[in-house]
């Protein structure tokens, strides 16, 4: 077993192919991730408060509690993420070792540092990192981060910042590739991104790893539209359990994000869904979950 | 993958996508999940007809699990079509921190392929017609098989599809 190595950038960033595609869901116990994995969800993300009462309850919000962790783990046989706080590397440790199989270093608590983000090839377990220009992926891939989704306003239920941040991405990719070299050395200066991810951008077309949505998915049709957009699958937080038939619409995200191309299905899926997630303006929120990470 | 090997491709998501393919590929991914989705819109069923009618299929991790005979640790609602005599046992290996590259050697390629495992399931057993293409050695000190062929049906429980060496893919598709 001498070649047995664990922790390649080919393994971590493998689980991450293998949900594309799929629905991630916020979860705050087993029953939860009991009606996710139900429904179809690809993964589930353990955390003690949804970001909707987060935002509502204010304070300094935290990494889960470990036990709660292992309830959801127990629970489910797929995927199980969980939060840390953006720099707080203690936190990340604690997951490792309690074995979730995704960290994600979350806009969505309260940062633990104002400068660094984790050093993220320190650690066996892989990353997911917000973004919301491409820039920003591409700093938190060149720290190690193995999936990058959108930061869209996580808690709102609006959607609008998410669709900015995959054209924003997905628009200077698309640049990029039609770039010569000298053009290439000033993407690089102006994204504050280092010139060989540009480079390999250029020359793939693509992010070197899976681009995910976040934050303010609320509907079936929220979910497709994204997928249409370039999303390689779709995370939702609050969409799911603030909504009034949770067991349903989640069967419902999840059916739409298969089928984000078929509007007869998408029509099909979102009858008589109750009422979704109360949503809020972006323009009147205190604070703007987005503007955390650097 | 299959394209830059000049296979023209389409993605199977509902029974209609099966219509003209000459193989289907099951790829890696969560197979509790591929499963529930295959079995709500239908291509389970039709998957199963086409494959017990000869379709060659080649599934990697969660796709073996799919085209296995038996689930073990599985969700007591999650279906197998069971067109290879294999048993196999879902993400065995423990967490993701577990999951490994390592090293294979397999019959009919005359150097080792690196085989990414992650989350991976293993083949606790295979019945008498099925070929044994590769093997690794179990904690235990037994040999555990990650490549097998019954027929035209070929499971592997790492992910060639990750990377770029495309050797598994060529001989799948020499054999169709």
């Amino acid at each position: 077993m001498s070649d047995h190595e664990t922790g390649t950038v080919r393994v971590k960033r493998g689980l991450a192919e293998m949900l594309k595609g799929g629905v991630i869901m916020d979860v705050v116990n087993a029953e939860q991730a009991r009606i996710a994995e139900d429904a179809g969800a690809c993964a589930v993300m353990a955390l003690e408060r949804v970001p909707s009462d987060i935002r509502r309850d204010g304070g300094v919000a935290r990494a889960s509690d470990p036990e709660m962790i292992d309830g959801i783990k127990a629970a489910v046989t797929i995927p199980v993420m969980a939060k840390a706080r953006i720099g707080h590397f203690v936190e990340a440790q604690m997951l490792q070792a309690l074995g979730v199989d995704y960290v994600d270093e979350s806009e969505v608590l309260t940062p633990a540092d104002e400068t660094h983000h984790i050093d993220k090839w320190a650690f066996t377990v892989p990353f997911v990192c917000g973004a919301t220009n491409l820039g920003e992926a591409l700093r938190r891939i060149s720290e190690g981060a193995c999936m990058i989704r959108s930061k869209g306003e996580a808690g709102t239920g609006n959607i609008v910042e998410a669709v900015r941040h995959l054209r924003s991405i997905l628009g200077d990719i698309r640049k990029i590739t039609q770039a010569d070299p000298a053009e290439q050395f000033e993407w690089a200066k102006r994204l504050q991104a280092p010139l060989g991810l540009v480079q390999e951008i250029h020359d793939t077309g693509a992010l070197p790893v899976p681009l995910f949505c976040a934050g303010g998915v609320a509907t079936p049709a929220d979910a497709a539209l994204v997928m249409q957009l370039g999303a390689e699958a779709v995370f939702v937080g609050s969409g799911i359990f603030k909504s009034e038939h949770p067991a349903v619409m989640a069967k419902a995200v999840v059916e739409a994000t298969t089928h984000f191309n078929d509007p007869d299905i998408l029509v099909k899926v979102s009858r008589g869904l109750g009422r979704s997630m109360p949503g809020l303006e972006i323009g009147t929120l205190e604070t703007r979950l987005a503007d955390r990470g650097w | 993958m299959l394209t830059g090997l000049g296979v023209a491709t389409r993605q199977v998501r509902q029974p209609g996508d099966l219509v003209g393919l000459d193989a289907v590929v099951i790829p890696g991914g969560e197979s509790s999940t591929m499963s529930l989705l295959a079995e709500r819109s239908g291509l389970l069923d039709s998957l199963a007809d086409r494959l017990g009618a000869g379709l060659p299929a080649f599934g990697t991790c969660a796709g073996a699990i799919l085209l296995g005979r038996e689930i073990l640790d599985g969700r007591p609602d999650q279906r197998c079509l069971g067109v290879i005599d294999i048993a196999v046992r879902r993400n065995a290996y423990g967490r993701q921190v577990d999951s490994f590259e390592e090293p294979l050697t397999v019959v009919g390629l005359d150097s080792p392929l690196v085989g990414a495992f992650i989350r991976a399931p293993v083949i606790e057993s295979v019945g008498p017609t099925v070929e044994v293409l590769s093997e690794i050695d179990a904690i235990d000190g037994a040999r555990q098989p990650v490549l097998c062929r019954e027929r035209t049906i070929t499971v592997c429980t790492f992910h060639p599809e990750l990377g770029d060496d495309t050797r598994l893919h060529e001989m799948f598709i020499e054999s169709i």
